[in-house]
């Protein structure tokens, strides 16, 4: 609209001359703005795409975080303890929506109250037989709620609390309910009607087990087992008891595990005694040990949840785990997992999570400690109170804490500590678990089983990534910089103009395709002709260097037709016939060398043959058909990357070389390949690092199974197939998950360090390069 | 010999072995996929066997042969098998026998040795089911409504096509009622459903309001009831027909039409009438949905979400990597910075993909895709709409994956136009904006089309993430359909590489589905390879129109 010349003579002209300028004006400004709008929407657009990529690596790290973070608690309630404030406080529970707490005292009053307010809700008077006082107290079933109180007549009465959520325009209301699973008359334990002075209970599906110690220093093992008769729906209750043969007086502590099969004794001076009480009529003393430090006393004895192992409080303030260790003989004995961080005053109460393996303790100078076991952890340490403390209350979730202390000040916390079983050591290093004879690199997320518990080291499923990366490489690295070498150098022009490219497109090759090959008929294949395989890779470079020998003396004039540089071309019926020979003769030698099957002689340790007394397990699905598969899917990746390399060394070095008399080889050795090293090694960095994170392949050509060893003929579990696997199913925000997202980040970091230094290494070379 | 190994010879034929095992194991690789793929098709001879067991009792075996290979003789001794002491290897088939319902197996293993009688006669009778797989046999009896129509096999076969016919016409108009208008109806109901539990949220359901609701819900129910009395009736017309069929070991079983999707006699078949059945059996595969659990039938449902997930990969990767680009390369300040970004993106590129599965997964899944739930699908809580694995997610997954290829080509694109050009257009008064839309990036257009298409080509191969954030083995519809709006990014689609992983590695029946996996693997192969090679032919072609320009 510009291009019209304007003609000035004229009035009207001059009129439309400055109209026409205005509209250049107008449209400059617009072109100007314009411009600068897109300069700043550019700007802002792709910086915030390049913000938005490299956010990945800021997001996995925000995922992973808080399995680190330590446990953190924060007040909610804080009121002088509801009930009865001279009785003392027997047990403290918190109810599953932390809503409703209950406080047990030695009258006979069950205390139900609201956790932030202290304002108590209702108010439950046991029914106790005339005159008779409560004078110890046990749980007898941590999962339901149960606890039985001793009285001073040599009875236990049990007593269960429940709650019931109703919701009435969508708020809830929680109403305690108290029930007495053995009826509301308190059972004998003692004929003799003494005083229960310690108590230890634990009810089951099958009846209870009872230990008492009298006040006429009686130990006492009392169980009631159910007896259901098949004709008719009656329950009739058979009951055994038993003396122990105990220095009653001593004891200071009484517990039953949860399957009621394990008695421990607690006496002064710290020592404990494990009974086995299987047999109710003949228990068992299996053990006496020491579990305190010399001069401490044991002060405070808890049954860690799943029932195989006990955690320990000393008068010095330290905490042990102890659990049962089983040598070949199943001879069961008794010794200290580990120690915790110790508080500093002496242990009052340990109360261990319901669900998890974990613990919270308290001591004498109002320190509370979280504790995890198996990653031996400690989440939290810390003062609540400046006054001893007394007792506390779990919650079933174990995300709120009533803690009472001396003067009867009773605080609400709020815990949070989502990953208490995750660690930076019990990620890497070996853990020991339960019923484990030692510690163990495992990973097991997930089990059938309802007591089981998960186990998360990323340490097989890294080394399981590094094999197959490692063989991939074995495999890749010969036959990708040889190929590389040979095209670049000695082939010649217009062959590479088509093998270039068509090494190349295997890169394009879908895994998914690689892997499937790999599974269903490399594998089979290999299984079936193993030693063929493992012939051919002695095979081949005799039978090529033979060839080439044998060409080398064909006579000239028949050497001489085919052109320099298409030696490859000539070497593929060689490779051919080489593989297929292989395979003819692969049955033979097996027949004469292994007893007709490799597989089976390398399994079987007594056949005979010069590897007597070997045995090589051999899983279909291994390392090496991993690693071949794998193998072709870097080897485009080197291939490109080192031809590249050492297409772009400088012609005049070699021409230099060749002029000075040189061989090629030579040249190649002494010149090319030392210009083009840092090249190769970026070539050879970049295929690691898709190695490392490959999937498919791994997912499809291995069994999946998290083991630790090198052997080529097994399996591994490999990182990236491992989320493959159980990201799906992993619930969001559990533990499970955010250790996936930290094998992701393993991953990515992986990769991405090699892949820089292989990017920076390059670019290096590339400066070099141009100042050739 | 000494001087020969001096000069270094021996080691430049190594290297060059390693260039000829690279191309063998390129093109066997593809061979080997090609071959299995294609002879997945071909509609094989059906032999009718006397076969000696391994207890000495003869067979009659009727089945086709699957696979052939040589065994070695010690791993048969030791299962059993009486093998003469001076045989090494032993050639071994794989018989599929079908009739799944019957034998409990699809396969049986068959020595070559211990086969008495070989022979194919013409009247064998192939039956492709719904269910149970192939069965073989012959053909004896033809029933309508209970009452035998023919005993005669001849004339039975002869009675066989047309009913045949009638059944599959039927069977597609069973089909098309469930599936399109019972699915529109179901969708519609589901919308009523939905728009009331919103009113209901938002308090601003009236009395009215539910009650038009009501009135709609019963008139679509209405609607509903009249298309299920349709399709019993249909259902009835279907069962009429049966027929029944001697198996190997002389039972007889009795087939209604409708279990069968085909029948067919491959031994008195031509070539030409085999070359026919191939091609149809092709189409089928392209075209068809698969059927027990993915181990028969077509994969068109996966072709689908395939094409249509790279689609909206590419329409969303696009803009992004080309902005990217040009701010890298344009204006952005050249300096320490930018070159690491610029390693950075390229490093992005090596990522292993399951990474950006586990982002996808947790970012765009449950965070972003959870908040547009609470946000504008209150009314669907608890089922999630966006808040789940989908389409929409695997595309954006996939976008951010294939990111740095786009980015790293434009860039290479922009790269390579002089510097004389931009200048040209600058002195000419044209601004920075106009010089870069009107000559800049149509000059970049080949790189950019290039980087593009090997995003497309990525993705299309890519397996992994999808696992995490959308892919499924059996989507109950595609993601695009009739029913209003059309485009569902909330599904969850099928992708041919997963396919191959699920029907290669979770199916019960793997053995029977491999040449399927195969097929399937070629379909995927061939995709990829074509989408890579127009990338090299474009690029060139478009490097030959403005190399007048560049040079």
């Amino acid at each position: 609209m510009t291009t019209v010349p304007a003609d000035t003579s004229t009035p009207t002209s001059r009129r439309r001359a400055s109209m026409l300028i205005d509209n250049v004006t107008w449209y400059f400004r617009f072109r100007m703005a314009l411009d600068r709008l897109i300069r700043y929407a550019v700007a802002v657009g792709g910086v915030s795409i390049i913000i938005a990529i490299t956010g990945i690596f800021l997001f996995l790290l925000i995922e992973v975080l808080p399995i680190f973070t330590p446990a953190s608690i924060e007040v909610r309630g804080h009121y002088r303890v509801p009930g009865a404030e001279q009785a003392h406080t027997l047990h403290l529970a918190v109810e599953e929506q932390n809503e409703v707490a209950l406080r047990v005292s030695d009258n006979g009053e069950l205390t139900f109250f609201n956790t932030r307010s202290g304002q108590v809700i209702q108010q439950v008077w046991l029914k106790l037989p005339n005159h008779a006082h409560i004078v110890s107290f046990a749980n007898a079933n941590a999962k339901q709620a149960t606890f039985a109180l001793g009285l001073d007549s040599g009875e236990v009465l049990l007593v269960r609390h429940e709650y019931e959520s109703t919701y009435v325009d969508n708020t809830r209301t929680i109403t305690p309910r108290v029930e007495y699973p053995y009826g509301a008359k308190p059972i004998v334990i003692d004929p003799q009607g003494e005083t229960l002075r310690r108590l230890a209970m634990q009810e089951g599906d099958d009846g209870i087990t009872v230990v008492a110690a009298t006040e006429d220093e009686r130990l006492l093992l009392v169980s009631i087992t159910k007896q259901k008769s098949f004709l008719s729906e009656d329950v009739s209750y058979e009951r055994n008891t038993v003396t122990l043969p105990y220095p009653s007086a001593e004891v200071t502590h009484l517990l039953i595990n949860k399957d009621q099969q394990q008695l421990y004794i607690a006496s002064r001076g710290g020592n404990l005694s494990f009974y086995d009480i299987r047999n109710k009529a003949q228990p068992k003393l299996l053990q006496h040990l020491a579990v305190t430090r010399a001069g401490a006393n044991l002060t405070a004895l808890a049954s860690l949840t799943g029932g195989i192992s006990i955690l320990v409080g000393a008068s010095d303030g330290n905490l042990s785990q102890w659990s049962i260790l089983r040598d070949e003989n199943n001879n069961e004995q008794w010794v200290k997992f580990r120690d915790f961080e110790p508080l500093h005053k002496a242990i009052v109460q340990i109360v261990p999570e319901l669900n998890r393996k974990g613990f919270v303790a308290i001591d004498e100078g109002g320190g509370l400690g979280i504790y995890h076991t198996t990653a031996q952890r400690t989440l939290l340490q810390r003062n609540v109170s400046a006054l001893p403390l007394r007792r506390i209350g779990l919650s079933p979730r174990a995300n709120a804490l009533a803690v009472l202390d001396d003067r009867g000040t009773l605080d609400f916390w709020l815990i949070h500590n989502p990953h208490p079983e995750i660690s930076w050591s019990a990620l890497w290093n070996k853990v020991w678990y339960e019923s484990y004879p030692e510690p163990k690199y495992q990973w097991q997320s997930s089990s059938a089983s309802d007591d089981f518990e998960p186990k998360f080291s990323l340490t097989p499923l890294s080394f399981g990534t590094l094999k197959a990366a490692f063989y991939a490489i074995l495999i890749a690295v010969p036959l990708s910089i040889m190929a590389a070498i040979f095209t670049a150098q000695f082939m010649s022009p217009r062959m590479r103009r088509s093998v270039k490219p068509s090494i190349e497109i295997m890169a394009a090759l879908p895994t998914v395709i690689l892997g499937f090959l790999a599974g269903l008929w490399l594998a089979p294949m290999m299984e079936k002709n193993l030693l063929a395989i493992l012939l051919l890779f002695i095979a081949l470079p005799i039978g090529i260097v033979m060839t080439s020998y044998l060409w080398h003396r064909l006579p000239a004039g028949l050497r001489f037709r085919v052109p320099e540089g298409w030696e490859a071309a000539i070497l593929i019926p060689t490779v051919v016939m080489i593989g297929w020979a292989v395979f003819m003769l692969g049955p033979y030698l097996e027949q004469g060398l292994f007893h007709g099957n490799l597989v089976e002689w390398l399994g079987n340790p007594n056949k005979g043959g010069w590897l007597q007394g070997w045995t090589i397990d051999y899983d279909q699905r291994n390392a090496l058909v991993v690693g071949i598969a794998m193998g072709v899917a870097v080897v485009p990746i080197i291939f490109s990357i080192a031809e590249d390399a050492l297409f772009a060394v400088p012609k005049h070095l070699i021409h230099g070389s060749l002029a000075l008399g040189a061989t090629p080889w030579q040249t190649l050795v002494r010149v090319v390949l030392l210009t083009a090293s840092p090249g190769i090694f970026s070539a050879v960095m970049i295929g690691l690092g898709r190695a490392v994170g490959e999937t498919m392949i791994v997912l499809m050509a291995t069994g999946n199974t998290p083991v630790m060893d090198l052997s080529a003929f097994h399996g591994m579990r490999t990182l990236s197939a491992n989320i493959a696997v159980e990201m799906p199913e992993a619930e969001v925000a559990s533990s499970h998950y955010r250790v996936l997202f930290l094998a992701a980040m393993v991953l990515f970091m992986f990769t991405f360090i090699v892949n820089t230094l292989a990017e920076i290494i390059r670019q290096h070379l590339r400066k070099k390069y141009s100042s050739l | 010999m000494k001087n020969w190994f001096k000069s270094g010879a021996p080691w430049i034929w190594i290297n060059a072995s390693a260039v000829s095992i690279n191309l063998l194991a390129v093109f066997g690789l593809l061979a080997l996929i090609a071959v299995r793929g294609l002879g997945y098709f071909w509609p094989g001879d059906v032999a009718v066997l006397e076969y000696k067991t391994k207890q000495g009792q003869v067979q009659k075996l009727i089945g086709e042969f699957w696979e052939t290979e040589q065994v070695k003789a010690e791993v048969l001794r030791s299962n059993g098998f009486d093998i003469p002491n001076d045989m090494l290897q032993v050639t071994r088939h794989v018989l599929k026998v079908g009739n799944r319902d019957a034998y409990g197996a699809d396969f049986q293993v068959i020595l070559q040795a211990n086969i008495l009688k070989q022979e194919y006669p013409k009247d064998v009778l192939v039956v492709v089911r719904r269910e149970w797989g192939n069965l073989y046999g012959y053909l004896q009896t033809i029933s309508q409504a209970g009452q035998t129509v023919t005993t005669r096999p001849q004339q039975a076969w002869q009675e066989f096509a047309p009913r045949m016919r009638r059944a599959i016409d039927l069977y597609d108009a069973i089909k098309q009622i469930e599936k399109k208008q019972l699915g529109t109806i179901n969708a519609k109901l589901e919308k009523i459903r939905l728009q009331s539990r919103r009113d209901e949220l938002e308090q601003r359901m009236t009395a009215d309001k539910q009650h038009a609701y009501d009135e709609q819900r019963g008139r679509l129910e209405q609607e509903r009831a009249g298309f299920e009395s349709r399709l019993s009736e249909l259902h009835e017309q279907i069962n009429r027909d049966s027929f029944s069929v001697t198996i190997q070991d002389g039972r007889s079983l009795t087939i209604p039409f409708s279990k069968v999707v085909k029948a067919y006699r491959p031994n008195e078949l031509g070539v030409l009438d085999k070359l026919g059945m191939y091609l149809a059996n092709v189409w089928e595969f392209i075209s068809d949905d698969p059927r027990e659990a993915n181990t028969e039938g077509g994969v068109f449902p996966a072709i689908f979400g395939t094409v249509m997930m790279v689609l909206i990969m590419a329409i969303l990767v696009t803009p992004l990597g080309v902005i990217a680009a040009v701010y890298l390369r344009e204006y952005a300040k050249q300096g320490a910075l930018t070159r690491t970004i610029r390693i950075a993106v390229n490093n992005l590129a090596g990522v292993p993909s399951i990474v950006y599965g586990v982002f996808g997964l947790g970012f765009f899944v449950y965070i972003v895709g959870g908040n547009i739930d609470r946000w504008l699908f209150p009314e669907a809580a608890p089922a999630p709409v966006f808040g789940t694995p989908g389409i929409l997610w695997s595309s954006l997954t996939l976008a951010i994956l294939t990111l740095p290829v786009v980015i790293v080509a434009t860039e290479e694109g922009l790269s390579r136009i002089p510097r004389s050009i931009r200048e040209g257009s600058l002195a000419l008064g044209a601004t920075k904006f106009e010089t870069l839309w009107r000559t800049v990036i149509p000059m970049a257009s080949p790189a950019i089309m290039t980087g593009l298409i090997l995003a497309v080509a990525r993705a299309a191969g890519e397996v992994a993430p999808l696992m995490l954030v959308g892919v499924v083995k059996l989507a109950p519809s595609l993601p695009l359909d009739t029913t209003a709006p059309f485009l569902h990014l909330d599904r969850k689609f099928m992708h041919l590489g997963f396919h191959i992983y699920d029907v290669g590695f979770q199916s019960p029946n793997v053995e029977a589905a491999r040449p399927l996996v195969y097929a399937t693997s070629l379909l995927l192969v061939v995709v990829i390879l074509f989408l890579n090679l127009a990338a090299i032919r474009i690029r060139n072609h478009l490097r030959e129109k403005y190399r007048a320009l560049e040079g």
